[in-house]
């Protein structure tokens, strides 16, 4: 029932604080442009486009989708646009690759973008509504208490989060497309940083970028005569849970382990630590890697911070972990999740460039947004199922 | 003590939305937009061989980049018009006025802007129209501040531009957009009983008739069964820090000045903490388990929570809650 | 066919500005689950994958869909996604799902509080946000442009209008999810002041609030919770220029494109998401439906229309119809955007394929 797809090819912008040298649609199109062109193709061979980003308010147009019709090609096409909160890009992907799977359409662009700078980000998450008196504003605040009952629960020594900022900072200075390009920067300065949300430090924090992210998704026939290796799409999972419930575990949510525990099971993967090649995975302040890494079953409950430690999760260790950089490095807030699933899929074609983790055939791309409900995630690899 | 919820009317109050967009135009209307600074307009030749005024950046047929524009207008033919009796804010006249879609002389496609025509029995299609340039251009559309009719009196800004006329406030290439819209929000039944609990000195809370589990503050349904909850339940004061941040970076409209604590409490009875200030210690006295109890404000409702002296709770006791 | 997927459900809440509603959605959404699910016989455990469609700026608030999975009870976790577009694109979604095999059952749902927005001014953000949304053109005077051209045209007159409008209403008073019906003759129409002319109250939907439910399932299970499922033989749809001043208003070929693509032949019923009345005038043709197809029997978008419900509410509708043995083939249709730019076409069947 279910037709295999795979990625045909990948394109993003040079991630920015601030892309004044573009228009909306063309900060689309330098990612879409690319993605068609490193699959050999044109827009005119996409039969439908799904688009994906963060809240409108962010750039102050309703739908951009309707606006963005023509500059993407999708003019007599069928056109979709998909918001799951921060895990956007995401599903943006997973939307693009149903579409294939179900037979519906042999070519999908999956595009997704943020061009926060035209407000302001922080503005834009923090309006709080009548009745409602915030305590803190912005995703710091909000998540900065779960990684101290983190660290509480596991046990993790304090500078965990600095050496996940060192690794993915440097990593994207490997990555000429990543918008923070600090390849010098070392534990003491991440240290040393002002501390913004106790237990989190300014430098263990996303940037606010302006990006873009595309990604080309084609069938079996269309995976055959493309130019060069292609992403095989193994698997594809979203799980959503409310973002407050009694006795919800915020740490290590509900929702994230069922959706990989589902992903595994699709992809055939029993032994992730072993059998996964690299990850990219969707890490906006610096604890999350080791509370992910515990989430998505790479370590047990509580050891996840080793991993990172023991240089694991560098480029050379076990398990390379955002070797992009990740979303530490370039924040364009709907666009993060696809870039993940993109960063996942470069690899396994072996296209990642500076950042290549050599011999990579098996890759996962993970996103997730809201107050840690929304998951989506993908299983690609060098080989089909 | 349980009782079930009163019924009573939801609050509400006006929310507004404003910003001030700055918006990067991109090479194409880059090009439109210093031309409308100099009282030119530019359309952009299509593949279809039509001449697209207000230019496209990618062409609606191939997608391709428009790559040459071109003069047209600046006068124009309406081909279609509708009316505006009570304009709304934002619109380009206060009086009533016009919409219209104008194709400029040179171009095949249509703009849409306002006409200043006075009355709806002097619009008509077919009517020629000329723009009424912005006193000072500030790098948008609307430095065409509306069309009027040809046939009427020339404007005050006719013609064209003199070099004191161009402004001198726009950047090029970028364009400023406010956006201000006003909504009448709705509290939720469960969060209006919360509020009006609040106002009476009391800590609501429901019961879920399904899971058991008791939420505060009330909030109507029950997010793990998606069922109404009816069941109410007040609360004490006291409760317990289950987990919490120090907060150093301010924000627009903070009510305390940083650093300071938001943490998750826990109170006694409840199944879910809910977040809120601790004050009222240094912020690094402020640990897991710390036991709390609320200060009522001067105005209604809990100003913040502030440690008791009781011994902290049992990590076990509130693990479930962090 | 194995492939095959069917509207086994639907249910609305009635179309009126609601004192007690949120933009969350929760309260409106929470009875309908429970009466679509009573009907079908099914818990909210039994739903394999959930799509919403609704809009942060209808809401005013950013991430304002996260709210209603609170009506969805996802604990333990639910398969669940979200488009910010009218819920029959979420209906789509949750179709394609279906196809892949992933999910058996799928819910989609769709909620709107037009009443809390400036609906006519925030619609105005739909448009190009470089040289015709800072004018803020709204949505009525948009239409109101595209009406005129069909009026100059010779494409139909205002009494064409009004008589859409005077039937819808009569229809209307037999749908009680129904915002506005009555009696009423064209003539009586056509004496009331233009509100946006040529554009009059009647030509307008009224601005409401609502919420509906659609639950689709795979063959096996469709067979088993229902009598009569409306079988999906055909969804589609398309998109047309962002560019109003450069698309032919008068000619809607996304609609046209996406019946084309849904195959949808010849239909005895068709639910048209047209919340002005020269715009059922304009997907009439379009979707090159006869005089002899009933258009609209609930009255239509002109008699309620809740946005980002509305669409998936005539998917639902025209199932209901094919459900009911009231039609063997029906066909739903939804839109998105300024004057019908982009639309979608859902036909239901009797048979299976």
């Amino acid at each position: 029932m279910k037709q295999p797809a795979a990625v045909l090819g990948v394109g993003q912008t040079r991630h920015r604080s601030k892309r004044t040298d573009v228009s909306i649609a063309g900060l689309c199109r330098e990612a879409a442009d690319r993605a068609v062109a490193s699959a050999g193709l044109a827009l005119a061979d996409i039969d439908a486009v799904v688009v994906g980003k963060a809240p409108d308010l962010f750039e102050g147009v309703m739908m951009p989708e309707l606006y963005l019709a023509d500059a993407l090609g999708a003019v007599g096409k069928p056109l979709l646009r998909v918001h799951t909160a921060g895990s956007v890009g995401g599903a943006t992907g997973i939307v693009a690759t149903s579409l294939v799977q179900a037979g519906l359409h042999r070519r999908v662009l999956a595009l997704a973008f943020e061009k926060q700078s035209e407000s302001n980000a922080m503005w834009a998450l923090s309006i709080a509504p009548p009745f409602s008196i915030p305590v803190v504003a912005g995703a710091g605040g909000y998540f900065a208490p779960h990684i101290r009952a983190y660290i509480r629960r596991s046990g993790a020594p304090s500078h965990i989060g600095a050496l996940v900022a060192v690794k993915d900072r440097r990593n994207g200075a490997l990555n000429p497309y990543a918008h923070l390009q600090q390849g010098d920067i070392t534990l003491e300065k991440v240290l040393a940083s002002p501390m913004l949300w106790d237990p989190v430090r300014y430098d263990e924090t996303c940037p606010s970028s302006d990006g873009a992210c595309a990604v080309v998704i084609g069938d079996s026939d269309a995976a055959s005569v493309a130019p060069g290796p292609v992403a095989w799409i193994r698997a594809t999972a979203m799980r959503s849970e409310p973002t407050m419930f009694a006795g919800k575990d915020h740490v290590n949510p509900a929702a994230g382990r069922e959706c990989v525990a589902a992903l595994w099971r699709q992809a055939g993967i029993t032994d992730p630590l072993n059998e996964i090649d690299v990850a990219e995975i969707y890490v906006p302040f610096s604890w999350y890697e080791p509370m992910w890494l515990e989430n998505l079953g790479f370590a047990a409950a509580g050891d996840g911070w080793r991993l990172t430690e023991a240089g694991e999760t560098a480029l050379g260790g076990r398990l390379p972990v955002n070797p992009s950089g990740g979303v530490l490095s370039s924040n364009p807030i709907g666009a993060s999740g696809l870039l993940r699933f993109a960063e996942s899929a470069l690899q396994v074609m072996g296209k990642a460039g500076a950042h290549q983790v050599p011999g990579a055939r098996v890759a996962l791309g993970h996103a997730y947004g809201g107050g840690s409900q929304f998951f989506s995630m993908w299983v690609v690899s060098s080989q089909p199922m | 003590m349980s009782q079930p919820l009163a019924e009573s009317a939801p609050l509400r109050a006006p929310l507004e939305i404003e910003f001030d967009y700055t918006r990067s135009l991109g090479p194409v209307l880059s090009q439109f937009m210093a031309a409308l600074a100099e009282r030119r307009i530019l359309g952009a030749r299509g593949a279809d061989g039509r001449v697209h005024a207000p230019p496209f950046e990618y062409d609606p047929m191939t997608a391709e980049p428009a790559r040459e524009l071109t003069d047209v207008g600046p006068e124009g033919t309406v081909i279609s018009w509708s009316w505006m009796p009570d304009p709304l804010a934002g619109q380009p006249l206060a009086e009533p006025f016009a919409w219209a879609l104008i194709r400029l002389d040179g171009a095949d496609t249509a703009m849409l802007h306002a006409v200043d025509a006075g009355s709806a029995a002097a619009m008509r299609t077919g009517l020629r129209v000329r723009p009424r340039w912005a006193a000072r251009p500030a790098g948008g559309i609307r430095d065409i501040a509306c069309f009027e009719p040809c046939d009427g009196p020339a404007g005050a800004a006719a013609g064209a531009a003199t070099a004191q006329d161009i402004g001198t406030e726009r950047t090029p290439g970028m364009t400023i957009t406010p956006v201000r819209l006003r909504y009448l929000h709705t509290a939720s039944p469960g969060e209006s009983a919360y509020l009006r609990g609040l106002a009476a000195g009391r800590l609501l809370g429901q019961r879920c008739g399904v899971c058991g589990q008791v939420y505060v503050p009330t909030r109507g349904t029950c997010p793990a069964d998606g069922v109404t909850m009816t069941e109410e339940v007040e609360l004490p004061e006291s409760g317990t820090v289950t987990t919490f941040c120090i907060v150093n970076v301010g924000y627009p409209g903070q009510r305390v000045t940083p650093p300071y604590v938001a943490a998750a409490v826990l109170l006694d009875g409840a199944d879910i903490a809910f977040q809120h200030l601790v004050l009222g210690c240094d912020a690094s006295e402020v640990r897991m388990g710390l036991r709390v109890r609320a200060v009522w404000g001067e105005a209604g409702g809990i100003s913040h929570f502030t440690p008791t002296s009781e011994p902290d709770a049992l990590y076990e006791t509130y693990a479930r809650s962090l | 066919m194995s492939a095959d997927v069917a509207v086994v459900g639907f249910a609305q809440s009635p179309c009126r500005v609601r004192e007690d509603a949120t933009t969350s959605g929760v309260e409106m959404l929470v009875p309908i689950f429970a009466e679509v699910f009573r009907a079908c016989g099914l818990t909210r455990r039994d739903i394999g994958f959930w799509c919403s469609g609704s809009s942060d700026y209808l809401a005013g608030r950013a991430f304002s869909f996260v709210s209603a999975v609170d009506a969805i009870g996802a604990v333990p976790p639910a398969m669940e996604s979200h488009v910010e577009m009218d819920a029959a694109w979420a209906l789509y979604e949750a179709w394609a799902k279906v196809l892949t095999g992933e999910a058996e059952i799928a819910l989609a749902y769709g909620f709107g509080k037009s009443s809390g927005a400036e609906l006519r001014r925030v619609l105005a953000l739909q448009l190009d946000p470089y040289l015709v949304a800072p004018l803020w053109p709204d949505s009525v005077s948009v239409a109101a442009l595209q009406a005129r051209l069909g009026l100059e045209a010779g494409r139909w007159t205002e009494k064409d209008m009004a008589e859409v409008a005077a039937r819808s209403r009569a229809e209307a008073r037999s749908n009680p999810d129904a915002q506005v019906s009555g009696s009423v003759t064209a003539a009586e129409l056509l004496a009331r002041p233009y509100v946006a002319e040529p554009l009059r109250a009647h030509d307008c939907a009224p601005v409401g609030d609502g919420a509906a439910v659609v639950i689709i399932a795979s063959a096996a299970r469709a067979r088993e919770l229902c009598e009569r499922p409306a079988w999906i033989s055909g969804f589609a749809h398309q998109v047309d220029s962002g560019s109003l001043g450069a698309r032919d208003l008068l000619a809607v070929p996304s609609a046209a494109g996406a019946a084309s693509a849904a195959r949808a032949g010849s239909v005895e019923l068709a639910e048209l998401h047209a919340p002005f009345s020269h715009q059922e005038l304009l997907l009439r043709e379009a979707l090159g439906l006869g005089e002899d197809v009933a258009v609209n029997p609930s009255g239509g978008a002109l008699c309620g229309n809740p946005m980002f419900a509305a669409g998936l509410a005539r998917i639902g509708l025209a199932a209901r119809a094919v459900m009911s043995g009231r039609a063997s083939r029906a066909l739903g249709h939804a839109t998105s955007g300024p004057a019908l730019q982009q639309n979608l076409v859902c036909v239901l069947s009797g048979e299976a394929s």
